[in-house]
């Protein structure tokens, strides 16, 4: 049976709900990869060489970038924060407002963004070739689920790093806001470490782990489902890549304000 | 036995595959060929179950793989090699790594058993020397081998090769068209291989099927196939050109 023709003046409404069906069945789409991420990360065989490989290619292979955000981050907040302070004459509270700034919002956000320039655009490009050279189709058919050698791996890997380079990230973010405000700036260094350890609590802490852990799962999430669905060869490639690190960045900075709101 | 009884498919509306029907006997070498773009590799994943049918049936030893999913799909393919057009190595491993990875990822073998297997199967396509050079280290005809290799290793009954030529000089053609055969020999597979090779494929098919426009016009040994006397079937394999170009 053919549909109806629509009438000109309707085109625009057809538009939009075409774009707007279109945009629940992708939605629909992105949340069953996760899903089927999942029941493949929790059901055995689990596989471990995989997993570490992941570890190492997200991980271990940005901590030179993580390394220098967090110092040259700290260190901006350092001079910024004791120059403002400064004004009140409260330097005393430089060590607390670096440490409460990075701890809870910089760290998870700045590093989670580092990796997604950095692991994230590759894995997505890594798993766009496979698609298009049919590396992907190949596995599927030997009666091995990419979901489980391809995709659960990096995403436990996104939870298992992410945190991790954050804790990273914070260390040395402090130590940077330390060379600045005490070895530049002359600020003591009883005053900024004993006035952090009065103002930074436990929560503070654990706002910034979840926020990381969630991070973690979002990149992954979004980078692996890119690469996994390109088509149209290098072009497509090229597309997923950009779409992957444009969408887990926005991601990140949404989903930071609605933890930010929500979290102690 | 492989048996495809009126399969259709269609994409954004244009119909690729019209109503084919298609058997393949066991330990049979079958090989569908066609213009370029006429669904000869959108039959082969139908095939192998990388796409599902509109409608029609696709039987492998009586069981319909439209109706399978997950687990119940993959029992399937366990019995299946797959030689893709490109080959499709993984090329963050060595050649040989290649073709252990499925035995020891799909088998419980002993690491002996398995290193015998793979120098084996190495052995067959005349790759005992690969050692440990990655895909982009060896040339296209090696690439194919290791291919064949990693589809045979695991000994399976059914195997897919699609357009396992292409890209190769007429000399490695006609190398791998013999090395095809004569695994075909040893190993009794039952083999489904998509090509464009005329007339090579004449001279390794059991049968050959004609797809034109998405359904098999002719079917059958290459004698009853070549000496046709369906237009279609003779212009394709004389090259002739269409009359409306």
């Amino acid at each position: 049976m053919t549909e109806p023709a629509v009438t000109p003046a309707l085109r625009p409404l057809e538009g939009l709900g075409r774009w707007a069906t279109e945009l629940v069945e992708s939605l629909g789409r992105f949340g069953s990869f996760l899903a089927q991420a999942l029941v493949a990360l929790v059901t055995p065989p689990f596989k471990l060489w995989p997993l570490m490989g992941r570890i190492h290619y997200i991980g271990f292979r940005s901590l030179l970038i993580i390394a220098l955000t967090g110092a040259f981050t700290g260190m901006v907040l350092g001079l910024q924060i004791f120059l403002t302070l400064s004004r009140f004459g409260s330097e005393a509270f430089l060590g607390p407002a670096v440490a409460l700034s990075i701890i809870r919002e910089l760290g998870p956000v700045l590093a989670a963004l580092m990796v997604t320039g950095r692991a994230g655009s590759a894995l997505t490009a890594e798993l766009g070739i496979m698609r298009i050279t049919e590396q992907i189709d190949a596995l599927t058919v030997m009666a091995l689920s990419p979901m489980r050698y391809l995709v659960a791996p990096s995403l436990l890997a996104g939870l298992i790093t992410f945190p991790l380079m954050t804790a990273l990230f914070d260390v040395i973010g402090i130590f940077g806001g330390y060379l600045v405000g005490v070895e530049l700036l002359g600020l003591s260094e009883g005053t900024y470490f004993g006035e952090m350890q009065s103002f930074v609590d436990m929560g503070d802490v654990m706002t910034g782990f979840w926020k990381s852990v969630s991070f973690g799962i979002i990149v992954t999430w979004v980078c692996t489902y890119k690469g996994f669905h390109v088509a149209r060869g290098a072009e497509g490639v090229a597309q997923a890549t950009t779409q992957a690190v444009v969408l887990s960045s926005v991601l990140i900075l949404v989903w930071d304000y609605f933890l930010g709101t929500v979290l102690p | 036995m492989i048996k495809v009884s009126r399969l259709r498919k269609a994409f954004n509306g244009q119909p690729v595959l019209n109503g084919i029907d298609l058997d393949v006997p066991d330990g049979s070498i079958t090989i569908i060929i066609g213009r370029s773009g006429g669904g000869k590799s959108v039959l082969l994943k139908h095939l192998i179950g990388l796409m599902r049918p509109d409608s029609g049936r696709i039987e492998v030893n009586g069981v319909d793989l439209g109706g399978l999913r997950g687990r119940a799909l993959d029992e399937v393919r366990k019995r299946y090699g797959v030689v893709f057009q490109s080959g499709a190595l993984f090329d963050s491993m060595s050649c040989r790594d290649n073709v252990t990875f499925p035995l020891r990822e799909k088998f419980r073998l002993t690491r002996t058993n398995i290193n015998r297997r793979v120098d084996r199967a190495l052995e067959q396509v005349g790759l005992a020397g690969i050692g440990d050079k990655y895909p982009e280290e060896v040339s296209g005809g090696m690439r194919k081998r290791v291919a064949i290799a990693r589809a045979l290793v695991t000994e399976p009954e059914i195997v897919f090769f699609d357009e396992p030529t292409t890209g190769l000089d007429p000399v490695l053609v006609n190398t791998i068209h013999r090395l095809i055969l004569d695994l075909h020999r040893k190993l009794h597979f039952t083999a489904v291989m998509v090509s464009h090779e005329i007339p090579e494929i004449f001279e390794i098919a059991d049968r050959v099927g004609m797809l034109h426009e998405g359904r098999i016009v002719e079917l059958g040994p290459p004698a009853v196939v070549q000496g046709s006397t369906n237009p279609i079937v003779q212009r394709f394999i004389h090259g002739e050109p269409d009359e409306q170009v």
